[in-house]
């Protein structure tokens, strides 16, 4: 097992997210840095998942470093019966690092169990994709000059949505203030309430995107609202149009508001919001080439500050 | 008749391990969690007994084999009222409840079809997460959470 993986956001530091952050600014400045000359990344893509890959990809073809791996799970070993435990096993020899993202939860985990090579996960099922947590703390913090005493409503599907919650859990270093805007079908879990509780962070939950909740907010988090995710269809019809937002609805917001996204959306942006300068969550996604880029070098033991 | 079954239920062991206030339902899971089936020695398992603080209870008893506590405290979880007797020479010679370990391996079965461990042959791991009101387990790889009444034992 190598400490420097990155499986969930909840096993790093507040001091390794600052750190991460700081390297994260530094690529922003320095995207082609050549540190990562003579080392091989392996991406397993046991699920496949274009944007993630690419991003990963670039991140390191950026610092100069050589990727080997596969994108299409019909190719690879695990659909020949091979178990997971072999495919890693046989990948190590190969590889300084490993990027993989699985359909199975807890598949990242289980990689760092067996293997001494440094494991990031890019995504396991419904789990966790702390990469995608770092780019969305980076935008927030670039974009609100820090991270304390913010205001953070998270709108739509807060019960299956996993980068609400790991945001959530990440910000709890940064004493934020939450709105969590849901109807009750999809509302915030209990356990992450509990866990606002015993954080001592403030909430708020309600079911009306009103203006007042949007004026209040320095950051707004949009997620996407799926149908599959109801019992009853008649339910998703009603509420549907209830959790998008339009460019109207921003008027009164405050000037720093962000609204951020982690792609791809459906229709609960309106197009018209995009023209907006409040609207970043095309910036957002271009945030997760640095994010990468930290998470790596960090993962391979390599400071790019220290130069 | 009734005073006989009494008796044997509380015969007395020259050496050995009794694990007693076990509730009822969780006998024979305690049972198979501790390999009983297996064991060369002596053993007695008693259900359904009379208990003034379970209303009923279940008792283990294991001739000439001391068990080692962290083997014992594998059934913390189904039966977190057990107390264990360790009997030398017909005397009692340490008592102590059962504590359930921060870390449980290869006892409880994740139920999330999608999680790791029902695809992959490796052992199960749960952290346990609280402790009160309830205990609450969590597993170490997808991280669903259970209550001590819910976990599957495997
Ligand atoms: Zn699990």
């Amino acid at each position: 097992m190598c400490s420097k993986s990155l499986v969930s956001i909840e096993d790093i530091s507040k001091d390794e997210i600052l750190d991460l952050l700081e390297r994260a600014r530094y690529f922003e400045q320095h995207p082609n840095s050549k540190i990562l000359d003579g080392k091989v990344a392996a991406t397993l893509f046991f699920e496949p998942s274009t944007r993630t890959r690419l991003s990963f990809e670039t991140a390191v073809n950026r610092l100069g470093g050589r990727i080997i791996g596969f994108s299409d799970p019909g190719t690879s070993s695990s659909v020949k019966g091979e178990t997971l435990k072999d495919t890693i096993k046989m990948v190590s020899n190969y590889t300084d690092i490993i990027i993989m993202r699985h359909f199975l939860e807890g598949a990242a985990r289980y990689a760092t169990e067996v293997t001494d090579v440094p494991i990031i996960n890019a995504g396991d099922g419904a789990n966790q994709h702390p990469s995608q947590t770092m780019l969305d703390l980076y935008s927030i913090m670039k974009t609100q000059g820090g991270l304390e005493n913010l205001t953070i409503t998270m709108v739509g599907d807060l019960k299956y949505g996993r980068t609400v919650h790991s945001l959530l859990m990440a910000m709890k270093y940064f004493n934020p203030r939450f709105i969590f805007v849901a109807s009750k079908e999809l509302a915030m879990p209990q356990e992450y309430k509990d866990f606002c509780r015993a954080e001592g962070i403030e909430y708020i939950e309600t079911e009306d995107f009103s203006p007042e909740v949007i004026n209040q907010s320095d950051i707004i988090y949009m997620t996407r609202v799926q149908r599959e995710r109801f019992t009853d269809p008649m339910e998703y019809e009603r509420v549907k149009d209830l959790y998008t937002l339009h460019n109207a609805m921003l008027e009164g917001s405050k000037p720093n508001l962000r609204i951020l996204h982690p792609l791809p959306r459906v229709n609960e942006i309106d197009r018209d919001v995009d023209d907006n300068p409040k609207a970043y969550y095309f910036d957002q996604a271009r945030n997760g080439l640095f994010a990468r880029q930290a998470i790596i070098t960090r993962a391979l033991g390599i400071n790019p500050l220290e130069k | 008749m009734s005073n006989e079954k009494k008796e044997l239920a509380v015969a007395a062991l020259r050496r050995g391990t009794v694990i007693d206030h076990i509730p009822s339902s969780a006998v024979f899971k305690a049972v198979k969690i501790l390999g009983l089936e297996d064991m060369p020695h002596a053993v007695t398992i008693g259900c359904n007994l009379a208990s003034k603080k379970l209303g009923s209870k279940g008792i283990i008893k294991v001739s000439e084999h001391i068990f080692d506590k962290a083997d014992l405290d594998r059934i913390a979880l189904i039966a977190p009222t057990a107390v264990v007797n360790i009997i030398e020479d017909y005397n009692v010679v340490e008592k102590r409840p059962v504590s359930v370990p921060d870390t449980i391996t290869g006892i409880v079965r994740c139920t999330n079809p999608k999680c790791i461990t029902n695809n992959e042959p490796m052992a199960t791991k749960f952290d346990v997460v609280a402790r009160e009101p309830e205990i609450r387990i969590r597993c170490r790889y997808c991280n669903h959470t259970y209550t001590g009444s819910d976990a599957k034992i495997l």
